[in-house]
């Protein structure tokens, strides 16, 4: 069965982007605009998630330790996109628990050579 | 796409803008409330990042320095003075201005954008822009110089916490092994008693030599996002290494696991130096076996170097192939009869036994599949003969791109794929390119281009056939399934649906019958090969800009994962690749919903289908039951039986002729005790069930 991927993105352009590359390549994607909207949408089988680091609402630092305190999901690898400015946010999203990160911009190949990564 | 995307991104940043303004002048008011502040800094945040993914560079470079700026107002160091805010909204006008510019507006002069930084650089001393290099995006793609192959001996010790960050080691393990010539031992001496074990801990670490040309940054962008979770040691195996045989007390002081002296003195007079060094406590049995499996490494490498001269590919007839297939087949059967015989008779030692055999005929499975694969580039190549003459034939110029060709996929599948390939390339050049005038009467090149392209997702193979021609004609498509009384002429349909129309059976666009593709069969031709495939078949169009038809095959079809289940004691199959989960039913607690057949799951109604009903099958059910749940085109569909046994590595036998016509059962499988269990296909099964309910 095709891997579900969820995008979490308060960017509507960067959502579509990554939904688009994602389903491309063969992945089931949901979609979620911040770290509140994303745990509300954590449901069923989900490999991976991908989320933004700024948000409102709650940010992707906030949604990684959730995510690490939900049983379920505890394992599930969590790729943070950040950009070159916020080398402080991208070492607390680590000690958060992030799996791996993308500085932005980013290609969709470099998306996609990350999650062959960290997915297999 | 890219020119939706910064469309989609020009729409975005209007907004944000649009925001931007409302939030400064509120911020002007309350210079110290923090929430505005974040909002003003997450705004220029996400116009920055947005802009530099979809290429507005000058938008991206240009709110850099703002963002800096608001950064430093987050953390408290500088103040939201009137000056402030009076700058970044007139930064906020030159960022509209030069978006207006990018969709074709007037352009900017960019000293006014210089205008405003400098402006704001006297408020605020902004750090110079950092001229390092933006910080790795994730692993780069290894840029193709060949280098002579190197081998590395690497040691991974992550982190005893390492899962917890949603790491899974093994993955990285087997991005090694992809790299090259592989070995790998497990150091498991960590691994405590039972008692004191914490399955949340990873107690392994790993010696892998690996001999690849990748060259050394590619084997350290392995670790890339485990740096500092793991303790990660590579070095380069000597060369003198791979020239000779190595003794192994020699490998063990390279490797650094004993001193050369602590070896000689053991050396004295002793046989066996693995088994010396071990008895004497100097290194443990791990590291010893680790010395090996190195030693072996490159002497499989040195061998195989040797042989590479000599030809390294066997012809085989196909026919054998069969046979070798059928055979392991069989041996799966046989396998899982001996598990099964296991666990009744409660013998450990057969039962030791028993989980070898699986383990080697799971090997042997996947080996003889993957003898199997072929690459899909041959089938591709054969359509550039066709596409020429059939052009030609038809007055257009079209070209035929093809990507993936390396692509595997079983030479079952490729057979079959070659005829609903042609007759999807053959409606393409026929329905989708246009003649060259029209195409340039539309702008476009006078050459039609038709991309075929394959690639791996997951155990799918992805294959695309687009082309840049008119794009499906929805009116047409739609006025002549209302005149095949295919839909209802009020139907409500999505683009997509009108797209999909086109495979339904008799149904053909063409308002003249051609030579190529109108031979009263339509595309439901390919979408019934297609089913017979399991695969799946989706179309895009763009009215002008082509049409994209994608085929999702499932890798091979001579075995496949299964769920085997019981229903008044017969037994079915149901493929693991539909199954999302199994839940219990009670049905005489259910009441008004248990009429309708439906059941809920997780706050959703799923209406579901009993086995013992659909195939009528006597006797009284158990009184729970349990409910499978699977993904079917007609969306999510349980199926009700009695028992739920396990997984199934399922050899899919044909049924006879006479059962051909049954859709529901996709075929057969033997089990280990040699009953017959039907394969079931959990679309046709939900499909004929809402048919019937229908009528």
């Amino acid at each position: 069965m095709a891997k579900t991927i969820m995008t979490v993105d308060d960017s509507t352009s960067v959502r579509q982007l990554v939904g688009f590359t994602l389903r491309e390549a063969g992945y089931e994607v949901i979609e979620a605009v911040d770290g509140r909207d994303a745990l509300r949408r954590m449901k069923g089988p989900i490999h991976l998630v991908v989320t933004d680091i700024n948000m409102p609402g709650m940010d992707g630092i906030e949604l990684v330790k959730s995510i690490r305190a939900t049983p379920e999901y505890k394992y599930t690898p969590v790729v943070m996109l950040t950009t070159e400015s916020l080398e402080s946010k991208k070492q607390e999203g680590k000690a958060a628990g992030a799996t791996a990160w993308i500085v932005k911009p980013f290609t969709p190949e470099q998306l996609l050579g990350v999650l062959k990564k960290v997915l297999g | 796409m890219i020119d939706r995307q910064k469309e989609a991104y020009r729409e975005e940043a209007a907004e944000l803008l649009a925001e931007l303004e409302v939030s400064l002048l509120e911020l002007e008011q309350r210079p110290d409330d923090t929430e505005l502040i974040g909002r003003v800094f997450r705004v220029l945040h996400t116009i920055k990042g947005s802009g530099a993914m979809f290429g507005f560079d000058d938008i991206a470079s240009f709110t850099h320095d703002l963002e800096t700026a608001f950064d430093e107002v987050r953390e408290g160091r500088v103040a939201a003075t009137p000056e402030l805010v009076g700058i970044t909204l007139s930064a906020r006008d030159h960022i509209q201005a030069l978006l207006r510019a990018s969709a074709g507006g007037e352009a900017v002069e960019p000293e006014a954008g210089q205008r405003i930084l400098e402006r704001l650089r006297r408020v605020i001393p902004v750090p110079e822009p950092s001229t390092e290099p933006a910080a790795a995006a994730g692993p780069e793609p290894v840029e193709g110089k060949p280098e002579q192959p190197t081998s590395y001996r690497v040691r991974f010790e992550p982190e005893a916490d390492i899962l917890l960050t949603g790491t899974n080691p093994i993955l990285l393990l087997k991005e090694m092994e992809s790299m090259g010539d592989y070995s790998v031992i497990a150091h498991l001496e960590r691994i405590p008693e039972l008692e004191e074990f914490d399955c949340e801990r990873c107690y392994a670490y790993w010696d892998v030599v690996l001999t690849t040309a990748m060259g050394e940054n590619s084997l350290r962008d392995v670790f890339i996002f485990v740096e500092d979770r793991a303790k990660i040691d590579i070095r380069t195996v000597s060369r003198a290494s791979l020239e000779e045989h190595r003794r192994l007390g020699e490998l063990l002081v390279e490797r650094g696991d004993i001193g050369a002296e602590e070896l000689d003195r053991v050396l004295d007079g002793i046989p066996r130096i693995g088994e010396a060094l071990i008895d004497a406590g100097l290194v443990t049995a791990d590291k010893v076996h680790a010395a090996v499996l190195e030693q072996q490494h490159l002497d499989a490498v040195r061998e195989k170097r040797k042989k590479a001269e000599a030809a390294a590919t066997l012809r085989v007839p196909a026919a054998k192939l069969d046979t070798l297939m059928n055979i392991v087949g069989e041996l799966v059967t046989v396998q899982a009869r001996l598990s099964g015989y296991t666990v009744t008779c409660g013998d450990a030692e057969i039962g030791f036994i028993a989980e070898e055999v699986e383990r080697l005929t799971e090997m042997l499975r996947e080996n003889t599949m993957s003898i199997r694969m072929l690459p899909i580039g041959e089938t591709f190549n054969r359509f550039k003969r066709l596409v020429r003459d059939l052009s030609s034939e038809l007055g257009k110029k079209v070209d035929l791109v093809t990507e993936g060709n390396e692509t595997e996929l079983d030479k079952g599948v490729i057979e079959q794929l070659n005829d609903p390939l042609v007759h999807l390339i053959r409606n393409s050049i026929d329905h989708g390119i246009e003649p060259p005038e029209a195409r340039r009467a539309a702008g476009k090149h006078e050459t039609g281009t038709i991309q075929l392209s394959a690639c791996h997702a997951g155990a799918h193979v992805l294959i695309r056939i687009s082309d840049d021609g008119a794009g499906l004609n929805r009116d047409a498509i739609r006025a002549r399934a209302i005149e095949r009384g295919l839909i209802s002429a009020d139907a409500a349909l999505s683009e997509s649906q009108i797209d999909g129309l086109i495979f339904a059976p008799g149904f053909s666009t063409a308002e003249r019958v051609t030579e190529v593709s109108g031979r009263g069969v339509g595309m439901d031709v390919v979408q019934r090969s297609m089913d017979a495939l399991r695969a799946t078949l989706t179309v895009a169009s763009t009215t002008g800009q082509g049409t994209s038809i994608a085929l999702k095959i499932p890798l091979t079809l001579a075995i496949i994962d299964g769920l085997l289940v019981e229903a008044g004691g017969d037994y079915f199959v149901l493929p693991l690749s539909n199954i999302l989960e199994c839940i219990e039913l009670v049905r005489e607690s259910q009441s008004e919903a248990a009429r309708r057949s439906l059941v809920t799951v997780r706050d959703e109604l799923v209406p579901y289908i009993v086995l013992r009903d659909r195939f009528a099958i006597t006797g009284e059910p158990p009184r729970i039951e349990q409910v499978i749940i699977a993904d079917t085109h007609d969306g999510k569909c349980g199926f009700v039986v009695d028992r739920v046994i396990g997984d199934h590595h399922t050899v899919v036998k044909k049924l006879g002729s006479l059962y051909r016509h049954i859709d529901e059962v996709s075929g057969a499988t033997i089990l280990g005790d040699g009953t017959v269990a039907l394969i079931l296909d959990p679309d046709k099964l939900s499909a004929s069930v809402l048919r019937e309910a229908v009528q």
